[in-house]
């Protein structure tokens, strides 16, 4: 399950946020304070996580201190979801 | 009362406990009123004063938008100083980069002071050359407000009208040696114009979410309502961009009238606000959404008004707006007496013939957004390549005259002398006039912008060169629009040897980082090429546009 949210997540920020499918995103590579992830596309990244997975990050959260890798963002995603029966 | 500082005294005098500025930081509001405005500003003067900063010298404040960055700059007017705001250091951008932006911005004007938080004092004077104009590095921290009875004389009370009262910037290294120098009398014959023509008053209350460094957020959203004693509500970009619907809440609490925004700023609130986030929210009482700082798409107005006529948004309350810092701020206004004109034009002729014919049915036609009439006291002319003036309809330079324009680029006569063509400015803006009013097509400098902000593309390309295996000199940087966000993307195009693709990507990888990291642009697309792809002038230069028609043509072919 873990796999498949941080999978989902980099297909994500490849496709859509840096307009780049092929790209392929290490887990530790930073995202936010590197400047690849811009301010502009942090609003979508939320969104998205919000839609696909139903958690919710909250705008002051977006932020590198809160996450500022795929594996962050991923255990973020992972910590918020409803634990599993 | 014809200089900033006076009429700043003259608000605190009738008007103390006036809220002037409403900020809203993280969750918290703090008010301002004009008492604790000025006497903040007296605490600024006096720590320039002491520190032998001398009226008609420049001070460049590097703070955050917040309290320290309004009564410095203010305090700095009252000392007779000339405030110059330089656009923040963000967590993304590299320290050795920001060093040589400030660096080159010292170079060029010369700054006797700045001011900066303690945490920042070693970034700023590792910036500093050795022989440079800067005696004094101020700390917010430790300049407290002054109350009044115990002000220190106001030498910035004694400026005359025609002495210059600000610089404004655009950002990069190109951007910071080119400050737009403005007088005392320009930026008042500004506001007195474009106040009566938007019908500004002390009623009005103005929601702002731009930043202080750049003309529309440094006139509309912050010089011109403190000065004619309308409130301001003022939040950090930096907080907007993560939580756009907080501008809508600040407008509905405050009952705000009047709003400026990039076109960018319609579509990213029109797409990136949730439902539960709006709950409540009542926009009826903006009497102005103002479209302005880069082209202006009726889709983006159209998708706007869709997303928050629910909330209470009146179709009537979307205006537009042409504005350069050139000219302190507003060359033209629409959309205030009546609806913003759109003119629908032939999509081929506009192009090919560089004219803009109604459309009468066939072909493809384009709206076009007006940029409403010339403000009263602006004259506009298109002009063509030789520098002739242009009938209606035809499309060419647009140049400007009026009683606000830049008293020059402070410390560069060459570039001001450039611009002007017989007392005229040359904007470097293509478009045309129809029936009055201004139209903007497009652009003849080569320029970017990005969600209003103005990014020179030699900036990019220098950063860009410096990636591992890009020929330096071979890179081209320039903007697409792009319908879905409402603003241009920066594209750059690099030519390498290596053929392999997984390279490529690498150099593109490392393109993108040294651009971001270099000049707080983030790159959407980078394209890598193989050697000689790039067209060149007869003089060896670049052709920044012919290289970015080759690169839509092949884009469109894949």
């Amino acid at each position: 399950m873990s796999d498949d949210i941080t999978a989902s997540l980099g297909r994500y920020i490849a496709a859509e946020i840096l307009k780049d499918p092929a790209r392929q995103l290490a887990v530790d590579e930073p995202l936010i304070s590197s400047g690849l992830v811009d301010s502009f596309s942090l609003v979508d990244l939320a969104l998205h996580v919000e839609s696909a997975f139903g958690v919710r990050i909250d705008d002051t959260e977006l932020t590198a201190q809160v996450f500022d890798s795929l594996g962050e963002l991923a255990s973020l995603v992972r910590s918020r979801l409803p634990a599993a029966s | 009362m014809n200089t900033l500082p006076q009429i700043l005294l003259r608000s605190f005098q009738e008007a103390p406990q006036r809220i002037a500025v409403h900020l809203l930081e993280d969750q918290a509001e703090i008010p301002v009123s004009f008492r604790r405005l000025v006497d903040g500003a007296a605490g600024y003067a006096g720590a320039l004063a002491a520190a032998g900063i001398r009226p008609g010298e420049v001070v460049v404040l590097i703070l955050q938008p917040g309290e320290a960055l309004i009564a410095s700059f203010f305090g700095a007017m009252l000392q007779g100083a000339i405030p110059s705001i330089m656009p923040f250091l963000t967590e993304k951008l590299s320290p050795e980069h920001y060093r040589k932006s400030l660096a080159a911005l010292i170079e060029i004007t010369r700054p006797a002071a700045i001011v900066t938080y303690p945490e920042f004092e070693g970034e700023v004077r590792a910036a500093i050359p050795g022989n440079s104009s800067v005696r004094a590095i101020l700390l917010s921290e430790g300049i407290a407000p002054i109350p009044s009875g115990h002000w220190p004389e106001f030498p910035g009370l004694a400026r005359a009208p025609q002495e210059i009262c600000l610089l404004q910037h655009s950002s990069g290294t190109t951007g910071l040696q080119k400050g737009v120098a403005l007088s005392h009398e320009a930026v008042l014959n500004q506001l007195g114009c474009y106040a009566g023509v938007i019908g500004m008053t002390p009623a009005d209350t103005v929601v702002s979410w731009l930043p202080l460094y750049h003309d529309m957020g440094l006139i509309a959203g912050f010089i011109m309502p403190i000065l004619l004693r309308s409130t301001l509500v003022l939040m950090s970009p930096f907080e907007w961009v993560r939580a756009p619907w907080r501008l809508l809440r600040a407008a509905s609490d405050h009952r705000g009238t009047l709003t400026w925004l990039p076109n960018f700023a319609y579509n990213f609130c029109a797409s990136k606000i949730r439902d539960r986030d709006l709950e409540g929210v009542d926009l009826s009482s903006l009497r102005a959404v103002i479209n302005c700082s880069e082209p202006m798409r009726f889709s983006s107005h159209m998708a706007f008004l869709e997303r928050f006529r629910p909330y209470g948004l009146r179709p009537e309350s979307l205006a537009t707006c042409y504005a350069m810092a050139e000219n302190v701020f507003a060359v033209s206004q629409g959309g205030i007496e009546a609806p913003v004109t759109v003119d629908e034009v032939e999509a081929r002729s506009l192009v090919v013939d560089r004219l803009a014919r109604p459309a009468n049915g066939d072909g493809d036609i384009i709206p076009m957004l007006s940029a409403g009439r010339p403000i009263p006291n602006t004259r506009v002319r298109i002009l063509d390549d030789q520098r002739r003036e242009l009938p209606e309809r035809h499309i060419g330079e647009i140049a400007i005259h009026s009683d606000c324009m830049l008293a020059g680029y402070f410390n560069r006569d060459d570039l001001t002398a450039k611009a002007f063509h017989e007392g005229w400015y040359l904007t470097g803006d293509l478009g045309y006039l129809a029936g009055g009013e201004v139209y903007i097509t497009g652009r003849k400098k080569d320029l970017i912008i990005v969600g209003g902000k103005n990014i020179y593309p030699q900036d990019l390309e220098e950063l860009a060169g410096q990636a591992r295996g890009v020929h330096a000199g071979r890179v081209v940087a320039f903007g697409v629009f792009n319908d879905q966000t409402g603003t241009e993307d920066a594209v750059v195009v690099a030519e390498a040897d290596e053929a392999d693709e997984a390279a490529r990507h690498q150099i593109a990888d490392e393109i993108r980082e040294r651009v971001t990291r270099g000049s707080d642009v983030a790159l959407r697309y980078v394209k890598i090429v193989g050697p000689h792809w790039l067209l060149k002038t007869s003089s060896g230069k670049i052709a920044r546009s012919a290289n970015r028609q080759k690169y839509l043509a092949e884009q469109a072919r894949q």
